[in-house]
């Protein structure tokens, strides 16, 4: 009786310790990792300055996210930049969906030392970072000279790239996000429809709500969305085609009352008509579960444009198709008569966080992304950065929708100002999410405004 | 004496690792969620801002959190009374009539809850589809073809409907088995009595069989609050993640909102200690009304 007592408190200390050696082990393996890695970024970080060729050893840890490009690119990349710089090793951590994968480790203080992360998704990580100042100034990065050529970063990024809030979220003039892959946002539609039916493709919105009602008699909607989240692209677009660069600039930044303004006015109104041409079942398919049969019908003749940006037909490769169906692409008609459209430019960004451990090899590998090599090998992959002449390699409809700008399209970039958080207050939220609700008839076009402006009012005291 | 002391030497060793466990992953976490939602902080930087009870303030005013929680409670109320009358119901018919396929029907009946909620919401999705769903070609029959289909996630007032019809579908099977399980022990002679005396089906069920599983009501009652909240976030997320504007978000879909894509960690923990004071609150409530003599057999 007594023994099996024994043996059973000794069962279950062994237990109890083993418990409280699994936690004690990672904690204590933490640190030592931390500080490891420490002391190799300490001396690495003096050299390269230096000499940044230098063959000592240095890892640098690089988060990507994993897009419609895919993956195999940036393995490429990597190891052509391994082959470049001696003695670094890329640990490259790539996933569809990398915040969930870095955020955990981030939170512990594990900083990768660079990210390419876009704005705009749902966990929203870069802006966080943006939010709470986290992020490393790349201005001197654009003053670096590309690895292995002799030209500036800042000289091949394309003129206007560097100038937007979708570089420079404080709105200060100082670039924290480098930007990488960039789309044109735009109105797809099928080229071969308008063949058959002999329409002409609009250039105005008067000639648009015209084919509006001659498409509805053959039971063909004029319009429908994704998900109201393409509402963004769109209404940016709008909005500077309404007003110009800086009345966009002013809605970016919350200026007192100019979402109530009469240029403000034109687009809410404009969406609001667009949403009456708007196919029926779209606001019921507008989720992350069903969004593809939305775009499904352009493919299916069943509405005629769709606000998308080029990804839409690699997503809808394998997707049915009306007989005869044919890419098109245009530009957002002019919103005031006579005037120029215009097309949203969307753009993935890098960055560095503030807390990465070797930021002097995390500046030169952002650096390296715009050399020629790096450049073509995204190229291959479709992924287009913003280096002058590297859209003319493109071939097809790729070729068609990057040319958007060189047929008179005014380039439209960048996003809202980066503000403290605000709790409650979601301003893409606000102003695109409502649209469900305009195209369903639950809201005015009078309470969405009167929404937008408040959120607006409450951004702007948030500014700093 | 040393008797007494080695055995409680015993019991303190012998529970310590789950109290332990306890601790580090029950009591400390909440206890973090308690003390986050008096910060200001985006979940990441050092920089936390003490803030006091103002998360709790503008909580207070959001009508976007206001209307997550109205559309909890209706999913909560809706879900658990339809969820609860056709599980007792089906559970009744299936331990008490003898019918071909018996085992059949539990087995049907309890797939749902084996599924993954993103394979119950494309389910779902393909049964709601406006124009080639199921739902909407059933009712086409009684309608009439030519009209306006349905829009089962697209029209705001209808959508929070939908998720309740997909969530009774998923919880069915679970408390129709846990019923059943219940109704097995009731001793049979106490239905040969009833019957001897005349009394018919119906009255058999409410006088015999729901007393005599009321405790085991009264517990998944508890559950059906706690499933509520958790399943209407999961089926949200995969299904219309909050849409159409906001028409369908539940409690913690906005808590996730806020701490992650609005940035604000500080109010989602606030929305977080609200949703456990609610579910904790409401479960007590519903405790301390359903308390009845317990019947023995």
């Amino acid at each position: 009786m007594k023994a099996k007592k024994v043996i059973s408190t000794l069962l279950v200390t062994a237990m109890a310790a083993s418990l409280l050696a699994g936690c004690g082990s990672s904690g204590s393996d933490a640190p030592a990792q931390d500080s490891a890695s420490a002391d190799s970024a300490k001396p690495a970080a003096d050299n390269s300055s230096a000499d940044a060729g230098a063959a000592e050893e240095q890892t640098l840890k690089v988060a990507v996210f994993e897009g419609g490009y895919g993956a195999d690119m940036w393995s490429e990349v990597v190891a052509a930049f391994e082959a470049s710089h001696p003695g670094v090793t890329v640990e490259l951590t790539i996933d569809k969906k990398i915040e969930d994968v870095i955020s955990p480790a981030m939170k512990a203080g594990d900083y990768p030392d660079v990210v390419h992360l876009a704005t705009g998704r749902e966990a929203a990580l870069t802006e966080t970072l943006t939010k709470e100042k986290a992020l490393l100034p790349l201005t001197d990065v654009m003053e670096m000279t590309v690895p292995g050529e002799s030209v500036k970063v800042k000289d091949k990024i394309i003129p206007g790239f560097l100038d937007t809030l979708a570089t420079n979220p404080y709105g200060d003039g100082v670039t924290y996000y480098a930007p990488m892959f960039y789309s044109p946002c735009g109105l797809f539609y099928n080229a071969g429809l308008f063949k058959e039916k002999g329409w002409e493709v609009p250039t105005t919105w008067e000639e648009m709500w015209a084919l509006g009602d001659t498409a509805a008699g053959e039971g063909i909607a004029l319009f429908t969305y994704p998900t109201t989240g393409y509402f963004d692209a769109f209404t940016y677009a709008t909005l500077s085609s309404a007003g110009g660069s800086d009345f966009f600039n002013s809605c970016m930044t919350y200026e007192d009352g100019i979402w109530e303004s009469e240029n403000a006015t034109k687009v809410f109104e404009l969406i609001a008509k667009l949403g009456e041409y708007t196919e029926g079942t779209t606001v019921a398919n507008a989720n992350n579960d069903n969004f593809t049969k939305n775009q499904q019908l352009i493919l299916d003749n069943k509405a005629i444009f769709c606000p998308n940006g080029t990804w839409l037909p690699g997503e809808m490769a394998d997707a049915p198709r009306a007989d005869g169906f044919e890419w098109g692409f245009m530009a957002i008609p002019a919103v005031n008569a006579g005037g120029a459209g215009c097309s949203f430019c969307w753009f993935e960004q890098m960055w560095i966080p503030a807390a990465a451990q070797n930021q002097d090899m995390a500046k030169e590998f952002v650096a390296y992304m715009y050399s020629d090599e790096a450049a073509q090998i995204f190229a291959k992959s479709t992924a287009i950065q913003p280096i002058t002449g590297v859209s003319d390699s493109l071939e097809g409809d790729n070729k068609m929708f990057y040319s958007i700008y060189d047929n008179g399209a005014t380039a439209v970039m960048g996003g809202f100002a980066s503000t403290a958080p605000v709790e409650g207050v979601n301003m893409l939220d606000t102003l695109c999410g409502t649209v469900n609700s305009i195209v369903s008839g639950d809201k005015t076009v009078a309470e969405w405004q009167a929404a937008v402006e408040e959120a607006s009012d409450k951004l702007r005291d948030a500014m700093e | 004496m040393k008797k007494v002391r080695g055995k409680s030497i015993f019991i303190t060793v012998c529970v310590a690792p789950a109290v332990i466990l306890f601790i580090i992953f029950m009591l400390i976490p909440t206890f973090n969620v308690f003390k986050m939602s008096l910060y200001k902080w985006g979940g990441y930087s050092n920089s936390k801002q003490f803030v006091g009870l103002n998360n709790f303030k503008i909580l207070m005013e959001d009508t976007n959190f206001f209307r997550s929680f109205q559309n909890t409670v209706l999913l909560i109320v809706c879900v658990t009374i339809v969820t609860m009358a056709l599980s007792l119901i089906f559970a009744g018919i299936l331990s008490r009539e003898k019918i071909k396929g018996q085992n059949f029907f539990r087995i049907i009946f309890y797939i749902p809850n084996i599924l993954s909620v993103v394979v119950i919401s494309a389910i779902f999705s393909a049964i709601y589809d406006p124009n080639n769903g199921l739902l909407n070609s059933m009712v086409g029959i009684f309608r009439g073809s030519g009209k306006e289909p349905i829009l089962w996630l697209g029209d705001q007032k209808l959508v929070i409907y939908s998720l309740v019809i997909a969530m009774t579908w998923q919880a069915i099977g679970y408390y129709m088995v846990m019923y059943m399980a219940s109704m097995a022990s009731i001793p049979e002679s106490l239905y040969e009595s009833a019957n001897l005396e005349g009394a018919g089906k119906i009255h058999q069920f409410f006088t015999i069989t729901l007393p005599l599983i009321w405790t085991n009501i009264r517990t998944t009652l508890a559950f059906f609050v706690i499933s509520s909240i958790n399943i209407s976030f999961l089926i949200v997320k995969a299904l219309t993640n909050g849409g159409p504007d906001g028409a369908t978000e539940v409690f913690l879909s906005y808590m996730y909102k806020q701490a992650y894509t609005n940035s604000s960690y500080g109010y989602g923990m606030a929305i977080g200690v609200v949703v456990f004071l609610f579910s904790f609150g409401l479960s007590a409530v519903i405790n301390l009304i359903t308390k009845r003599e317990p019947l023995e057999f």
